[in-house]
């Protein structure tokens, strides 16, 4: 065991004193995530707005007062019935469409409860989200300004409706897409690329000459990079909740445990393709197209699965991050537990299974 | 005197399909001797060599290490003999110390005796003042004195040198050959392959390997005498002369 140590401790000065790439490994996850969240933040500022109003009353014109005198909104057309609406997305009239339906005044009166609806054009899912979100606000600010002064509370519902992409897909797919590269990219491709480093200068030789198990140096090769991958995850979430405002809807508990099993798989990965080559520069290749562009073209984080030809469907089953971002997805985004997501964890589970049996039986004792 | 036999191979052959590399090779190595392997580039001493170490298996042919059958008893001769390769094996991005402790480590040796054992190595190889510095910034005579030390610091029955003075300078090839005749004095056998001909003079005994047969094994003064030849760069080139192999 102390001798494990030892080894996962000379790794770490491998890591450590290789500043460059361990920079790089840390610092690229960052970058995407912020990159993103830069695209994501887009202040709104005079963005057109049309309204729809049905009830046409002392209520709704305060609305639409509130919402013309507001910095955020430019009010650049009044519908009058519901077929405008996607004619105003087509033209690019407007982005957000705000409905007063025809009750809404009398609803307000007498019950004291109204609704009203945002409809936004959602091809561009994140700047949708944006533009409901300040004109919620506004509206929530009219409904505090009515009950300072009323009895009983008034409440106004907003509802909000995303055409063209009523999923928001795209919008959540980044976190889950760029967690899944990242785990592929620094398990697979580093683990490779340090074992098949040590094949190329020539200490694997000195080490298989020597007692010691040559599977006892590669897991602890794997290990240092285990724990750069949790800080990375971390990393990701933490800036994911804080700066990119996605939450993790489901158990972080599950989330965490699944992104382990991921990484093993990965780490199992990048043993495989070290036992079967011996220059750094075709591990590398190897972990580029085998697994880093099918991650990105076939997991379902940059093009939907569902869009894909037959051929590519079935192509994608065999490309574990598919399955790992499906459940990334479902967990973080979705908040779904562990019962949605049985099939996706039993098909990792077997992958890893499989993955690192092959690789231990290619890993060659003798170098022939 | 056939107990003192610390090596042994009988036929020892190696293929690369239709390629004999090793081809039916047949000799004794005795215990504490420094044994030159000699030959051409391309000439298989690093496969044979290989093959002794358990790193490759043999395609036919029997060979002992220690009294251990290289077949059988893998585990055994790793724990008799010490190896260094032909490339450069050590870590250029640890320090001399690390290089050590680590090497050391993986024949589990306990850290009282490695800290002890590496003051006085490092003492010997007048190394104190670089223990700290990364292996890569040392001058590879420097670099190569280190790997063979650390080829041996687990003190082995025999240690296995592939061409380990390639590229280094005369001067330190001499004070690396001082180095070989301390741990032969110590009574490690020495097995040395090499194309530097003067060093084959440093030898107990040599053999001399053309396509990947063994042309002729004996002293360097009986050889000379042998072949009329008035060094061992003579003997050498009456038999290179046959050679079809051509390597480099
Ligand atoms: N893995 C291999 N596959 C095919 N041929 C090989 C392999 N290893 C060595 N050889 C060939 O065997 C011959 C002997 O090589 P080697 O033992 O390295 O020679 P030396 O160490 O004497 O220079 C060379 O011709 C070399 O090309
Ligand atoms: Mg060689």
């Amino acid at each position: 065991m102390k001798q494990f140590f030892s080894f996962i401790k000379k790794e770490f000065y491998h890591i450590w004193r290789d500043r460059r790439t361990m920079f790089i490994l840390l610092g690229m996850p960052l970058a995407q995530i912020i990159i993103f969240g830069f695209a994501l933040t887009n202040e709104v500022k005079n963005e057109s707005i049309a309204i729809l109003d049905q009830s046409k009353d002392a209520a709704s014109s305060q609305i639409i007062n509130k919402i013309s005198a507001s910095r955020y909104f430019n009010v650049t057309a009044l519908l009058h019935n519901p077929d405008e609406i996607a004619r105003t997305f087509q033209t690019n009239t407007a982005r957000i469409v705000l409905v007063l339906p025809s009750t809404f005044g009398e609803d307000l009166r007498h019950v004291n409860k109204a609704q009203v609806q945002l409809v936004t054009d959602a091809s561009d899912p994140n700047i949708a989200t944006t533009l409901i979100n300040y004109a919620t606000a506004i509206i929530t600010d009219y409904q505090q300004s009515l009950n300072s002064t009323a009895v009983i509370p008034y409440q106004i519902n907003v509802q909000s409706r995303m055409l063209y992409n009523p999923q928001l897909k795209g919008a959540y797919s980044f976190v889950p897409g760029v967690m899944a590269m990242v785990l592929m990219l620094i398990c697979t491709m580093m683990t490779a690329i340090t074992i098949v480093r040590e094949k190329e200068t020539g200490t694997m030789e000195v080490m298989l000459v020597s007692p010691v198990q040559p599977m006892k140096i590669v897991m602890a090769k794997a290990i240092p990079y285990l724990l750069l991958t949790v800080v990375n995850i971390t990393n990701i979430l933490l800036l994911s909740v804080f700066v990119l405002d996605v939450p993790i809807n489901g158990s972080l508990i599950l989330l965490t445990g699944e992104s382990i099993l991921f990484t093993i798989t990965c780490l199992s990965f990048g043993l495989l393709i070290s036992s079967v080559t011996d220059s750094q520069q075709t591990a590398m290749m190897i972990s580029m197209m085998g697994l880093f562009l099918p991650t990105v073209m076939l997991s379902g984080f940059m093009f939907p699965i569902e869009n894909m030809p037959l051929a590519l469907r079935i192509v994608s089953n065999v490309v574990p991050s598919r399955w790992y971002y499906e459940i990334v997805v479902a967990v973080m985004i979705k908040g779904l537990g562990i019962s949605s997501i049985l099939k996706q964890t039993l098909v990792l589970s077997g992958m890893t299974v499989l993955l690192l049996s092959l690789a231990i039986k290619n890993f060659k004792i003798r170098l022939e | 005197m056939a107990n003192d036999i610390i090596i042994q191979t009988e036929q020892l052959t190696k293929r690369f399909g239709d390629f004999i590399a090793v081809d039916h090779i047949s000799f004794d190595v005795h215990k504490g001797e420094i044994f030159g392997f000699l030959g051409a580039n391309g000439a298989g001493k690093t496969t044979a060599m290989r093959m002794l170490c358990g790193l490759s298996l043999p395609t036919s042919g029997k060979a002992t290490i220690a009294g251990f059958d290289i077949y059988k008893k893998t585990e055994a001769i790793k724990r008799s003999i010490g190896y260094m390769s032909q490339k450069f094996s050590l870590y250029e991005d640890l320090t001399v110390k690390e290089n050590i402790r680590f090497y050391a480590g993986i024949y589990g040796m306990s850290n009282k005796y490695i800290k002890d054992k590496t003051a006085l190595l490092l003492q010997q190889l007048h190394l104190e003042d670089e223990a700290d510095k990364l292996v890569g910034s040392l001058p590879l005579g420097w670099k190569q004195k280190l790997a063979f030390s650390v080829a041996i610091f687990h003190e082995p029955q025999i240690v296995f040198l592939d061409e380990p003075t390639g590229g280094v300078d005369p001067v330190t090839r001499r004070e690396f050959w001082n180095l070989i005749y301390e741990a032969s004095a110590k009574g490690i056998t020495v097995f040395v392959t090499t194309h530097y001909m003067d060093e084959a003079e440093y030898c107990n005994r040599v053999s001399i390997m053309v396509d990947g047969r063994i042309d002729a094994l004996d002293t360097p003064v009986a050889l000379k005498e042998n072949f009329s030849a008035a060094s061992m760069d003579e003997v050498f080139l009456q038999l290179a002369r046959k050679a079809t192999r051509n390597d480099s």
